[in-house]
């Protein structure tokens, strides 16, 4: 029993009811505590990954022991790999809540902002703590519902239309993922994913299980913006407020989506070779078709928004070629090697995306502009912007020493060694596009001339959008660190270990 | 069988309302048929054929119940329906009073 799990969905929950009681009566309460809260999570989540190491710590909620053998109570469950997606996702909301302080000041309401922050976060640290399925919809539904509030923040048409489109695809993904639990509920009788497992071990019905796989990988697809359930996902993050942008781009669619995707199809379900071709298959699709949609815009958050769609699909098109690996029973170092790049692809493009769209808000800020051929000659009069920009840039597009370079580069070695030559010549040009679109949105932002001259007027975003996104680029350049071989062993080996071996995930959660 | 196989109809009754409806009131409602018929699905895999409700009965060890889980997991399901419907219908009021029409051709401003 780790007493510091529930504080994860407990401390912000908490939070966001405080912000709204007492932020009536104290001014700028909000922003400093909202902040707070945020800070305090990323401690203790950080402290979660020193401590995680090799073993799964487990929390039952309300101290509901297992009777005969059966877990009845609702399991949390802190294993290395939730530790480190929950490090992210805290790090990430709190520089997003620092660089709102200045941000969001030109909107009103700010209570009822920095309280659906709060609720975001709360829900996206329980989707990844849940040990439960039930649980995992149920606050997968509470950040779906702050994060449709978010997006309609502006209450402008675009932003309601877009907040629109959102929803009804959001509801139609929590529906589909709503009867894959009852499919699996009808079946196993319980709801613990490390109980179900065991169930399902003991036999079943494959194409029942098939059915049930589809409707999961659907729903949780739709949430995480893989290719044929894309079309919410650039509308939504591009008319999102700048740190919402980031939150949804850089954490959202990681933690309701590609995580839960990742430890239902390791832990849950044994893996199947047309599953695990399906997802690979789906990835690459994502991967290529994202960046033929991300080259032709020329509104700058759009633009970023399919390159989160492209990003997302080398991490499933990596993680699946390890799965395809481990169905067919060979090779496990190999897909050991898969699944650590996609997993570190993953924490990668949470910082250089967070980043991206936080240039890009404060970009907006400065010149209230976010068409491209309408920016230029920002490189002088925004200094720290255009630098960090640039880091943001170079990691996306994979060039040394910038984080991205070392997780592409995994992806493709891993490709390579096992055989799946088409996939590594793909990643790699798809990664030159990325490079090249890239490149125009610092030639047209950062170096063009100005089309206006209206340059002497352009300033310097305020203290705390700086601080975020200098905190941030240096963590994209600290984030290559962990390709070293002895960090490596440290923090992604226990990760795909776990991932790998669903048998003890299993058996030291239910202990038995 | 039957009653499962109507379940799923109601669902793509639904969906069918989604993709064909144009107006915005219409598609939420559709949305919330399909959302019912997911609840309904998880009521009809807690019945138990010929079962009572679950209040133990100390003098009758035997006794066959329904099972209670997936009653509770509908009522949390059906509180969190309730909050995106609310969601969605505060958006839709929004809508309109910009755009001046319920109808989904006028409102398309997002293209690409």
């Amino acid at each position: 029993m780790n007493p510091l799990i529930p504080l994860y969905v407990a401390v912000p929950l908490a939070g966001a009811f405080l912000i709204m009681i007492i932020g009536r009566f104290i001014r700028h309460f909000n922003k400093y505590f909202a902040s707070l809260i945020l800070l305090f999570l990323v401690i203790i989540s950080f402290l979660s990954i020193f401590s995680a190491g090799d073993n799964i710590s487990v929390y039952k909620v309300g101290g509901w022991e297992p009777a005969n053998r059966i877990p009845i109570g609702i399991y949390m469950v802190l294993d290395s790999f939730t530790a480190i997606v929950l490090c992210i996702v805290n790090l990430i909301g709190f520089l997003s809540v620092v660089y709102s302080i200045s941000y969001i000041s030109r909107y009103t309401s700010e209570d009822y902002y920095y309280a659906l922050f709060c609720v975001m976060a709360g829900g996206m640290n329980g989707v990844v703590l849940s040990g439960d399925l039930f649980n995992i919809f149920v606050f997968l539904e509470l950040s779906a519902i702050s994060s449709y509030a978010l997006v309609a923040f502006g209450v402008e048409k675009n932003e309601l239309e877009a907040t629109f489109k959102y929803q009804v695809l959001g509801g139609l993904a929590s529906f589909l993922i709503l009867f894959g639990i009852a499919f699996i509920y009808w079946k196993a009788k319980t709801l613990n994913i490390a109980d179900i497992r065991m169930v399902f071990s003991s036999g079943y019905d494959k194409s029942y299980y098939f059915l049930v796989q589809l409707l999961l990988l659907s729903g949780f697809g739709l949430k995480a913006a893989i290719i044929p359930f894309h079309a919410w996902l650039p509308d939504a993050h591009s008319y999102a407020p700048s740190p919402i942008s980031a939150m949804l781009s850089g954490v959202l669619i990681k933690a309701v989506g590609i995580y839960v995707i990742i430890r239902l199809f390791f832990n849950l379900f044994a893996i199947s070779e047309g599953m695990a071709v399906l997802i690979t298959t789906l990835g690459t699709l994502s991967m290529v078709i994202g960046v033929f949609l991300a080259i032709g815009q020329w509104d700058l958050k759009r633009l970023l928004a399919y390159h989160s769609i492209s990003q997302m699909g080398y991490v499933v098109m990596s993680v699946g070629i390890g799965m395809i690996l481990v169905a067919r029973g060979i090779r496990y170092e190999v897909a050991a090697l898969a699944i650590t790049g996609g997993v570190f692809h993953l924490i990668n493009h949470a910082a250089f995306k967070g980043l991206l769209f936080l240039n890009a808000g404060a970009i907006e800020y400065s010149t209230g502009t976010r068409d491209l051929m309408e920016m230029g000659g920002l490189a002088k009069s925004m200094p720290v912007t255009s630098a960090t920009s640039f880091v943001a840039s170079l990691s996306i597009s994979g060039i040394p020493p910038f984080n991205g370079f070392f997780s592409k580069l995994i992806i493709i070695v891993a490709a390579v060694m096992a055989r799946f030559y088409l996939l590594a010549a793909l990643a790699g040009v798809v990664s030159i596009i990325t490079l090249a679109s890239f490149m125009k949105f610092q030639r047209y932002a950062f170096y063009n001339k100005d089309p206006d001259k209206k340059k002497d007027l352009i300033k310097e975003v305020p203290f705390p959008m700086l601080f975020s996104m200098i905190v941030l680029s240096i963590i994209c350049l600290l984030l290559s660190l962990l390709a070293l071989p002895g960090i490596r062993e440290a923090v992604l080996t226990p990760i795909t270990d776990i991932l790998m071996d669903p048998s003890r995930y299993s058996s030291q959660i239910t202990g038995i | 069988m039957i009653v499962y196989l109507l379940c799923f109809i109601l669902f793509l009754t639904g969906l069918y309302g989604v993709i064909t409806r144009r107006n915005l009131v219409k598609i939420a409602i559709s949305l919330s048929i399909m959302e019912f018929s997911c609840f309904l699905f998880f009521a009809l895999i807690g019945y138990v054929e010929g079962g009572v409700a679950p209040i133990v009965d100390p003098d009758d060890p035997v006794k066959l119940y329904v099972d209670p889980l997936p009653q509770a997991m509908v009522l949390t399901a059906i509180v969190i329906g309730l909050a995106t419907t609310a969601m969605l219908m505060a958006v839709i009021i929004r809508l309109y009073r910009k755009y001046g029409t319920f109808d989904i051709r006028e409102i398309r401003t997002l293209r690409g």
